[in-house]
């Protein structure tokens, strides 16, 4: 390395002697101490310059080597409902991490952990695939929800199990799971693209979960809270030597919801195995009491970290049970729309009492539009079209006042409309009149067009919480506007720009529809003193050339639709029901009659939902565990339990909590008391 | 004074012996903390082998400059053979090793080959008549005595150990007389080489560590771990240290090698630049000493013996110190006298010892120039 061979050149010839070599080495050495004392000075130097010049830099990064600032994942604040029982609330948790990276032996690891923990096969394939997609140094959550002895069990043979962590923390609780699930929504880790968004480091601390979907992702922020922190004195390899000190953790705020927990808990269940959704509000102060959304998840599984069985389960329904059906499910309202008709047609100055001869159909141009009756009404009156929901009655006299009228009117019922709601997303549906087709398709508005859409159907679309909003505006005849957060509401609505006259006709009408000669007297409430008004509604699917609508494969099936509202003569609660499918309206009434009770008669509506639940198999939480179960069988993979439901304290959100606490009506809690002040 | 201490006890080279001792003393407390506090596993044996080799060392002054001479080129040959059957056995066992197993002890053959190769070149260039200095016949020989043991170190691989041995080796031929342009002329090559050798034989782990040194930011969780830590240790010691037992980078396993090769940090650490400074301080003094050791002895054997050895603990101290702070590549050299480890204490024990040696020498027969 050293000493190549340099080339020789003959050297001057001088005489070589020890004494010249002598001096040589005198002169050398000295070079070579030189060069010896100035590498020390070098290094004194250096060290110097390391040591005080570079001394603050140097002593912040021992400390940042030395001290580990481990956030403490705030609490949640919690979703209550209107009365303040808890629809997503957080329970103390014993879970375990590992962080991949830092196991030594994963195969043996892992083997240790499904035997601690007595995992089975599919959430041992799912722990898998959750490793194989971590980077880095994040943590995996293994289990969550163990008890206590499992944990201990854990906890002891930890110095054999590099990597895994147990902690001790809290996860997200919805007690009435699938019931409020489109409402809620979940919550879960953070993904990547959410923490490029918001930069905050609390969004990959370990167990701490963002709102993914639903409420939980809209208050966001608001249920977050302030992390607790906690600085630790750590080993290079992570291991924590002491604490140091601790701060701790600010719950996020609650969020408080015009939500009935045990109304919307009631209503989910009682869609029983059907989709649709349940709304159910408040007419006098726009407070959605019930947004209902079946067939659901369940919170908890996504909370918890869903199973991937259990996720390719609920994405191949056909009945998209990951859709929000109250907000985002678009229906011709079909004949729900006719009081609307009704009033626009009142407006523009109809005789409610002019007659129109129905024979079983109209013909519009060269096509015969048929009533749904087609043996035909006879003489048919405003009232009588509402409530016999005779088509030609409407097909005549809307070609008569024109589509805009009918348009302006469906809109002052909110049809067509989004409203100022704290939701990710609405779908607000069609509203179809001349300058909209003119628009959308480049043709002429033509009468059938009118015709189509005076029965709801055609391009009309709405989603079922503005069927519900059109029930509370026409029932109180003010312009309701629908809230979720609870206070938020003054409850004084302006008019809707209605005739009180006109008001009262079509009320008495659309009560007819159930308690005189109408078209749902099976809709009639099982209560002395209350009565109950609505529509029906029917809407194909498909043309009748391709399903009967009521029969035949699910998806051709017509949509059952109903809207509602009670007392009706001084109303109070109004709503829609929306079932997909349904084979017709018939499917949708029994589930107004039975919510309407419930929120009369609490006792009664149990009654008849445990009938039913006997006959379905259990209440939806139940159900979606059977299914599950059922799912995962044909998968050939192995079920993990249902998820538990042991914490008794929060069983007062749940339908049954309102019926136990009604029995005897003097000691009727919180929750009870907005409902015993409709009996004035 | 000369009158209460024994004549034998006064004999000895106390100006080097007391920041010897004052120096392994300071090692120790320095691995009793890098051990947590514990005079295990480290401090004591330090402690211990110190003491062996101190007896060692003075079991070697009585031999006589004859012996000396003329084992030179014996010992070389043997040492040379056991480099031979370490690499041996490493390719019959399969994979590189350094080691020769004795039973008893571990025997490194390239350690010991670092003060082997100044004796022999010493007893070489002391043999050849001062006419032929210049010529040809001053080199070749040499050349092929220190390239034959850096080839085999070289193979084991050994950088450290191979640069060592040639450093000692460059660094006797250079006092020795060698004409200088030789060496200006092997300096501009090496600077041609050094790429060219960077490239195509160094391994690759050795590449990392150039590379990481130039720039240790580049890789701060890997190879330049080492150095960031180091430099880190050092750097947040400040003046006077953060106390003994007290440095949070040893202890918290931040450091890596907390007792071996970074040693010097660990000290750094609890004993801020003070400590430091002393350090290089006793480096110093016993350098001195043995130069002036070298400078006082009577024949050119004795001084080239000498100053060689001087010149192989120069170079443990230097590049291990310019590695702990970034000046140098990490190669894995330990710091004489602190770092724990046998085989570096044997070697600059018989460094320090053979430097006893000569001292001995002197003082039976003052210089005279007529050797």
């Amino acid at each position: 390395m050293f000493r190549r061979k340099p080339l020789f050149r003959k050297g001057p010839q001088v005489q070589i002697t020890s004494a010249t070599l002598e001096n040589t080495y005198d002169r050398r050495s000295f070079v070579v101490a030189g060069v010896g004392v100035s590498i020390g000075l070098l290094l004194a130097g250096r060290m110097s310059y390391l040591a005080i010049a570079e001394n603050e830099k140097y002593e912040t990064e021992a400390e940042s080597n030395r001290v580990n600032l481990s956030l403490i994942p705030p609490r949640r604040g919690w979703i209550v409902d209107r009365s303040g029982a808890p629809l997503a609330s957080n329970r103390a948790d014993f879970r375990v991490d590992v962080i991949p990276e830092r196991m030594n032996r994963p195969e043996q690891q892992m083997e240790v952990l499904r035997e601690v923990l007595n995992l089975d096969q599919a959430a041992m394939a799912d722990l898998r695939e959750r490793i194989s997609r971590t980077r880095g140094f994040r943590p995996v959550e293994v289990a969550s929800g163990l008890s206590y002895e499992q944990f201990a069990a854990l906890s002891v043979r930890l110095p054999n199990l590099p990597g895994v962590v147990p902690q001790r923390g809290y996860s997200r609780y919805y007690p009435t799971g699938p019931s409020i699930g489109h409402l809620i929504g979940y919550v879960g880790p953070a993904s990547a693209e959410e923490y490029e968004k918001d930069r905050n480091p609390l969004l990959i601390t370990p167990g701490y979960k963002i709102g993914k979907d639903g409420l939980e992702k809209q208050f966001e922020q608001r249920l977050r809270g302030v992390p607790g922190a906690r600085r630790v004195e750590v080993t290079a390899t992570g291991r924590i030597v002491r604490d140091l000190e601790t701060r701790d953790d600010i719950q996020g705020k609650p969020v408080k919801l015009t939500i009935d927990g045990p109304l919307q808990d009631y209503a989910a269940r009682r869609i029983g195995p059907e989709s649709g959704s349940v709304v159910v509000m408040d007419c006098r102060t726009g407070d959605v009491l019930c947004m209902a959304s079946m067939p659901s998840f369940d919170p908890n599984s996504f909370s918890d970290g869903i199973g991937r069985v259990e996720y390719a389960m609920l994405r191949d329904d056909e009945r998209v049970p990951l859709r929000n059906k109250v907000l985002k499910g678009l229906y011709p309202p079909g004949s729900t729309v006719k009081p609307m008709v009704s009033m626009a047609l009142l407006r523009e100055g109809v005789d409610p009492e002019e007659t129109v001869y129905c024979g079983g159909g109209l013909r519009v141009g060269n096509r015969v539009f048929h009533c749904w009756q087609r043996r035909g009404h006879g003489q048919v009156n405003m009232a009588k079209g509402i409530y016999q929901s005779c088509d030609v009655y409407f097909y005549h006299l809307a070609q008569r006042i024109g589509m805009d009228p009918i348009a302006a009117m469906a809109r002052r019922c909110g049809m067509g409309q989004e409203f100022d709601l704290p939701v990710l997303s609405q779908f607000y549906g069609t509203v179809p009149d001349p300058a909209w087709k003119l628009e959308k398709y480049g043709t002429k508005w033509q009468a059938y067009d009118t015709v189509n859409a005076t029965i709801g159907q055609g391009y009309m679309l709405a989603n079922p919480l503005q069927l519900a909003v059109m029930a509370s505006r026409l029932a109180s005849g003010r312009h309701v506007e629908p809230h979720l957060l609870f206070g938020e509401s003054k409850g004084q609505f302006p008019p809707a720009d209605f005739a009180p006259e006109h008001v009262a006709l079509v009320r008495q009408a659309m009560s007819d529809v159930i308690n005189g000669p109408g078209t749902a007297g099976r809709a009639r409430l099982p209560l002395e003193d209350v009565l109950m008004a609505g529509k029906t509604g029917t809407a194909q699917v498909v043309s009748l050339s391709v399903s009967d609508g009521t029969s035949g494969p699910w998806k051709y099936r017509d949509h059952g639709l109903f809207i509602f509202f009670a007392p009706y003569d001084n109303p109070r609660y109004a709503g829609a029901v929306v079932i997909e499918h349904g084979g017709g309206s018939s499917s949708a009434y029994p589930i107004a009659r039975d919510v309407t009770t419930f929120l009369f008669d609490p006792r009664k509506g149990m009654e008849a939902l445990h009938a039913l639940e006997k006959q379905w198999g259990g209440n939806a939480q139940e159900r979606l565990a059977a299914r599950y179960a059922a799912y995962a069988a044909q998968t050939g993979e192995a079920v993990p339990p249902a998820p538990r439901r042991d914490e008794e304290i929060f069983a007062s959100v749940d339908a049954e909590a309102r019926a136990a606490a009604m029995v005897p009506v003097t000691e009727a809690t919180d929750a009870a008391i907005n409902r015993s002040d409709v009996a004035e | 004074m000369n009158s209460v201490v024994p004549a034998p006890i006064a004999r000895q080279p106390w100006s080097m012996l007391f920041p010897l001792i004052a120096l392994v003393g300071f090692g120790a407390m320095v691995l009793f903390s890098a051990a947590g506090g514990n005079w295990e596993p480290f401090a004591t044996s330090h402690l211990l082998r110190f003491l062996l080799f101190l007896v060692m060392a003075s079991v070697m002054t009585l031999f006589g400059r004859e012996f000396v001479r003329f084992a030179a080129y014996p010992i070389y040959a043997v040492l040379l053979v056991l480099l031979l059957a370490v690499e041996a056995i490493g390719f019959v066992g399969g994979g590189s090793q350094r080691w020769l197993n004795l039973g008893v002890v571990q025997l490194q053959p390239s350690e010991l080959m670092k003060p082997a190769i100044i004796l022999v070149l010493a007893k070489f260039y002391s043999g050849l008549p001062p006419g032929m200095t210049m010529s040809w016949r001053a080199l070749v020989p040499a050349a092929v005595l220190v390239a034959i043991p850096m080839g085999l170190v070289l193979l084991q691989p050994d950088l450290g150990t191979a640069l060592a041995i040639g450093f000692g080796g460059a660094t006797v031929m250079f006092l020795a007389g060698l004409p200088l342009r030789w060496f200006v002329t092997a300096g501009v090559a090496a600077l041609v080489i050094a790429p060219l050798a960077y490239f195509f034989g160094l391994h690759d782990y050795q590449q990392r560590r150039v590379t990481t040194f130039l720039d240790p930011e580049s890789d701060p969780l890997g190879a330049g771990y080492h150095i960031t830590q180091s430099k880190i240790a050092i750097g947040s010691g400040g003046l006077f240290g953060k106390g003994f037992n007290e440095g949070s980078q040893s202890h918290l396993n931040y450091l890596p090698e907390p007792h071996t090769d970074f040693v010097f940090a660990t000290m750094a650490e609890e004993w801020g630049l003070l400590g430091g400074l002393a350090v290089i301080l006793i480096y110093g003094l016993i350098m001195r000493w043995g130069l002036s050791v070298a400078r006082k002895s009577h024949d050119r054997f004795a001084t080239l013996l000498a100053s060689g050895m001087v010149a192989t603990m120069f170079f443990y101290v230097a590049i291990n110190l310019m590695m702990v702070m970034g000046l140098a590549p990490v190669v894995g050299i330990p710091l004489p006298f602190m770092s724990h480890g046998g085989s570096s204490m044997m070697t600059n024990m018989i460094c320090i010892g053979t430097l006893m040696m000569v001292n001995r020498w002197n003082n039976r027969a003052p210089r005279s120039r007529l050797s």
